[in-house]
């Protein structure tokens, strides 16, 4: 019992990162309508700025996970502006195909950059454990606070988008591109910063997976992307809520599915799951069904 | 009946194919291909193969598939385990015909996963088809990991995540395939390639090419003409499946182990690089620039570094040239008529 | 109000079917009975009752935003009716798709060209001839006698069916490089390749020039004589609509509210005031 209640524990910490990540998906899909392939990869490129911040310039980790989300909002708005922008008027293919070479430019500049070799990311958060059940069931303080901050993150977005001007831009561009820009709303902009913030929560979610797990390699955010992909369709594309719903059960789901089903089979497991859903119910949990226009 | 345009296209395409063979063939009889080249040989008629059935795939039916791996992976298993079987169970000595016999078996098994894979995932349109590809060819490469086969007389054991099966081994879960006599051969892997052209083009110019065709360009005018889309969509999915399994049955026989490591994501990422550089729908361009994408980094070393760093920079500029209409006629009037330099530079 | 379609209760057949009397000793083409489809709440089509006789040419007309091209799409299933049945020479056809709907005899084309852009206007039309020179897969890929026997059999009546717009020089081109009017053209003509019994077109004069359009109603009529089918067609250019349809619907509001010939539709006050709006007084 304790031993599930522990993996249950794990699975909403791991599920927590998981939804920060959704979120930048499903903010990018709703509003770029693309499926920014990269997005895995910033995740990456966060976790190294903020490691080189703090084992090289001896930054403390707050600063270092600020230094690591404005690099990475830089990133996420310059990728935007370069790659993605020019392809507006693009069919899907060539867009998704765009996104994937960003991918693995991401990838393989880090492997020039910071080589192949594993590096260990310090706990940044001390060691210090929650101890309950007479110290049977241990909380790491990395699980608190990546719970907290998923909890923090998402009430703080959901206020955003519905509270301030700049937020319900974003949500009209979502919903009518053209009506949207008719209404005076700079598409352009809104995009870019629907990247910005996307690229910044990358950013967390970096720090947060990588002190958990303790190991940094380039590809490190490509599995957690696709996962976190995963949990945004889940939950419906979309839909903030969805994200956050959609991530904590996968984390779950592949945490549990680990511990008592196969741990090589985890990750099938939660691909499974994705295509469970998409034959399912394709508009996810919570979000609403598209039909095309003859 | 006067030559089609495509027929004369299409020959054009088989004498390259041919001419090349030919002249590889001359050389290396001569002695004057490096040792490195001739290794890649094969490896090339695999990627070639790979890269045409993936066209099929992305170009002619026009979903992307990021799991094109799997398939190839699902070869080269069955391959390896069908000619170890018929060498110690059946003692067929002759190694071509354990080879077709592996071939065939390795096209057989890909192309039922590609049916199985093929009836949810094409039911899904565009980035998730996408995705959901991708998921299945890591689910394939997980559950190869899993698998444990040996061979004790003329038993064939299969275990589930458990190695302890009596006799040699042939399938060593994370290890992969093991002990594999390579049989593999260039001349094989060139009757490969002029299969997977026969099919593919005989494919395309025919009453199901055009179906397949039209539910790419317009699934709801397809639908209207009486074309079954999900139909011709898997027609081509499958098809390209087969290919890809025999061109992996080839590819694992030409090691003394094969992974499944080996068929990561990342194989499928670089089949779709020859596919994009080659040009989406043109079987030519994907015939050459999996030839010269799998040459080049084999001549300059130096360059295996960046390898992939380039990859992905001329990805992301070749979907900006040919999708951004400024981009286009800029890049037009830069370097007018010279396409193929980017194959080059790539 | 309508009473809602029940299955096995009785339902009076409405009435006022316009059919040409060549056609009346035989069995309508087209039967529609209380047709509707809801959108979310709202009723884009409702209440949809039409009969159209083997050799008609019907017109479908109304304002924008009446539901005409809804009705085609239910009528092909694109979208699947909410209520109703839809009777095509006899056989019902709920419960089928889009395909199956063209292998029974409707043939459509789109008020917004759907043409397979970057295929041969030839090719275009092979892609209508499908179902009509079958051979199966693997006879393609080998080449058996059966492929070339077929593939010489589409390409001669692909090249027929083209020169009935005069269109067989264009054979070779890009389909989407083709001048709007003769994109029009060739979606009729991949809609006849696939032998229909009905050919449902939407707007098939839109963006035409008078002489054009002139030209347009001798070829439908020609098309009509020719294969003996049927056509239903929606078309705001009256000309066109009033000198060629035998029978006219008006729909508005997703309702049909008015039935008749040229002549009583033309004199139709409610039809003048859908279009025109309400007279003002004196």
């Amino acid at each position: 019992m304790v031993s599930f209640l522990r993996f249950l524990i794990n699975g909403i910490s791991l599920g927590s990162v998981y939804a920060i990540i959704a979120l930048g998906y499903t903010m990018v899909y709703g509003i770029a309508k693309m499926l920014n392939f990269a997005h895995g990869d910033i995740i990456m490129v966060g976790a190294y700025i903020s490691f080189c911040a703090i084992s090289y310039l001896d930054l403390p980790p707050l600063l270092a996970v600020l230094l690591a989300m404005a690099v990475c909002t830089a990133l996420g708005i310059v990728i935007e502006g370069l790659a993605y922008k020019p392809l507006r008027q693009a069919p899907k293919l060539a867009v998704l195909i765009t996104a994937i070479g960003v991918s693995y430019f991401l990838q393989n500049s880090a492997l020039l950059i910071w080589s192949s070799n594993p590096k260990v990311f310090p706990s940044i958060f001390g060691s210090s454990a929650l101890q309950l059940f007479g110290g049977a069931l241990s909380i790491t303080s990395e699980a608190i606070v990546t719970i907290c901050a998923n909890i923090v993150i998402m009430i703080a977005l959901t206020l955003f988008t519905s509270r301030t001007k700049t937020g319900k831009a974003m949500r009209a561009v979502s919903e009518d591109k053209g009506a949207a820009q008719l209404m005076g709303i700079d598409v352009n902009r809104t995009i870019s910063l629907t990247f910005a913030i996307g690229s910044a929560l990358a950013a967390v979610a970096g720090v947060l997976l990588c002190s958990t797990y303790h190991t940094l390699m380039p590809t490190t955010g490509s599995m957690p992307g696709i996962k976190a992909f995963t949990a945004a369709v889940f939950g419906g594309i979309g839909s903030i809520p969805g994200a956050m719903i959609g991530g904590l059960l996968l984390g779950v789901i592949e945490i549990l599915g680990k511990a008592y089903i196969s741990t090589e089979l985890g990750d099938a497991l939660v691909f499974g799951v994705l295509i469970i859903v998409l034959l399912f119910k394709p508009a996810g949990l919570l979000g609403k069904p598209v039909s095309e226009k003859v | 009946m006067k030559l089609k345009k495509s027929t004369l296209q299409n020959l054009i395409t088989y004498a390259i194919v041919i001419a090349a063979f030919a002249v590889c063939q001359a050389m290396i009889s001569s002695g004057s291909m490096s040792r490195a080249l001739r290794g890649q040989m094969i490896p090339i008629c695999v990627y070639i193969v790979m890269a045409v059935s993936l066209n099929l795939v992305v170009g002619i039916s026009g979903e992307l598939s990021l799991g094109h791996a799997g398939f190839m992976s699902i070869g080269a298993f069955t391959g390896a385990i069908v000619s170890a079987w018929l060498l110690g169970a059946v003692q067929m000595e002759n190694a071509l015909l354990r080879l077709l016999i592996a071939m065939l078996a390795g096209g057989v098994l890909a192309g039922v996963a590609g049916f199985l894979i093929g009836i949810p995932v094409l039911r899904l349109r565009g980035d998730y088809l996408a995705i959901v590809t991708l998921a299945f060819g890591e689910i394939i490469r997980n559950i190869l990991n899993c698998l444990y086969f040996s061979l004790e007389g003329k038993r064939l054991y299969v275990s589930f995540n458990n190695p302890s099966i009596p006799g040699k081994i042939l399938v060593n879960g994370p290890a992969g395939a093991t002990g594999i006599v390579k049989i593999a051969s260039f001349p094989v892997g060139f009757a490969l390639i002029l299969f997977t052209l026969i099919v593919v083009l005989n494919l395309i110019d025919s009453r199901t090419g055009r179906a397949i065709m039209a539910s790419r360009d317009n699934r709801i005018a397809a639908e209207s003409m009486g074309i079954s889309v999900t139909k011709y969509k898997m027609i081509a999915f499958v098809t390209a499946a087969v290919l890809a399994g025999m061109a992996g049955a080839l590819y694992g026989l030409n090691f003394s182990t094969v992974a499944a490591s080996k068929f990561k994501f990342d194989t499928s990422i670089l089949v779709l690089v020859f596919v994009v550089l080659g040009g989406i729908g043109n079987i030519r361009g994907s015939i050459i620039a999996a030839a010269l994408l799998t040459v080049l980094p084999e001549l300059l070393r130096a360059f295996s570094d960046y390898r992939m760093l380039v990859y992905a920079i001329v990805l992301i500029l070749v979907m900006l040239a040919t999708n951004n209409e400024h981009l286009s006629t800029l890049l037009g009037k830069l370097m007018p008529g010279k396409k193929k330099g980017e194959e080059v530079n790539g | 109000m309508a009473e809602k379609f029940v299955k096995g209760k009785m339902v009076p057949l409405p009435t006022s079917a316009i059919i040409p009397e060549r056609d009346l000793d035989k069995a309508p083409i087209l039967e529609c009975r209380h047709l509707g489809i809801d959108f979310g709440g709202l009723k884009a089509v409702d209440d949809f009752n039409l009969i159209i006789g083997r050799t008609e040419i019907a017109g479908l007309i109304g304002p924008n935003g009446a539901g005409k091209t809804t009705v085609f799409n239910l009528l092909t299933k694109v979208y699947q009716p909410t209520r109703g049945i839809i009777m095509l020479d006899g056989y019902d056809t709920a419960g089928k798709t889009t395909e199956q709907i063209n292998r029974m005899g409707i043939a459509r084309t789109f008020q917004n060209i759907r043409l397979f852009d970057n295929l041969s206007v030839e090719d275009n039309v092979k892609i209508g001839l499908h179902n009509q020179e079958p051979y199966s897969v693997a006879t393609g890929i080998l080449r058996l006698p059966k492929y070339w026997r077929q593939e010489k059999a589409a390409h001669e009546r692909a090249l027929e069916l083209l020169s009935i717009f005069d269109m067989q020089d264009l054979a070779d081109s890009r389909a989407g490089s083709l001048p709007y009017g003769a994109q029009r053209r060739l979606e009729i003509v991949r809609a006849l390749a696939t032998n229909p019994s009905l050919l449902l077109l939407d707007e098939p004069a839109a963006g035409m020039n008078p002489s054009e359009t002139e030209e347009l109603m001798e070829h439908i009529v020609r098309i009509r004589d020719t294969f003996q089918i049927a056509v239903l067609l929606i078309e705001h250019d009256m000309r066109l609509v009033m000198g060629i349809c035998e029978g006219i619907c008006v729909l508005n509001f997703g309702r049909i509210i008015a039935k008749g010939t040229s002549e009583e539709i033309q004199a139709n006050p409610v039809v003048i005031e859908a279009y025109l709006g309400r007279k003002k007084e004196g």
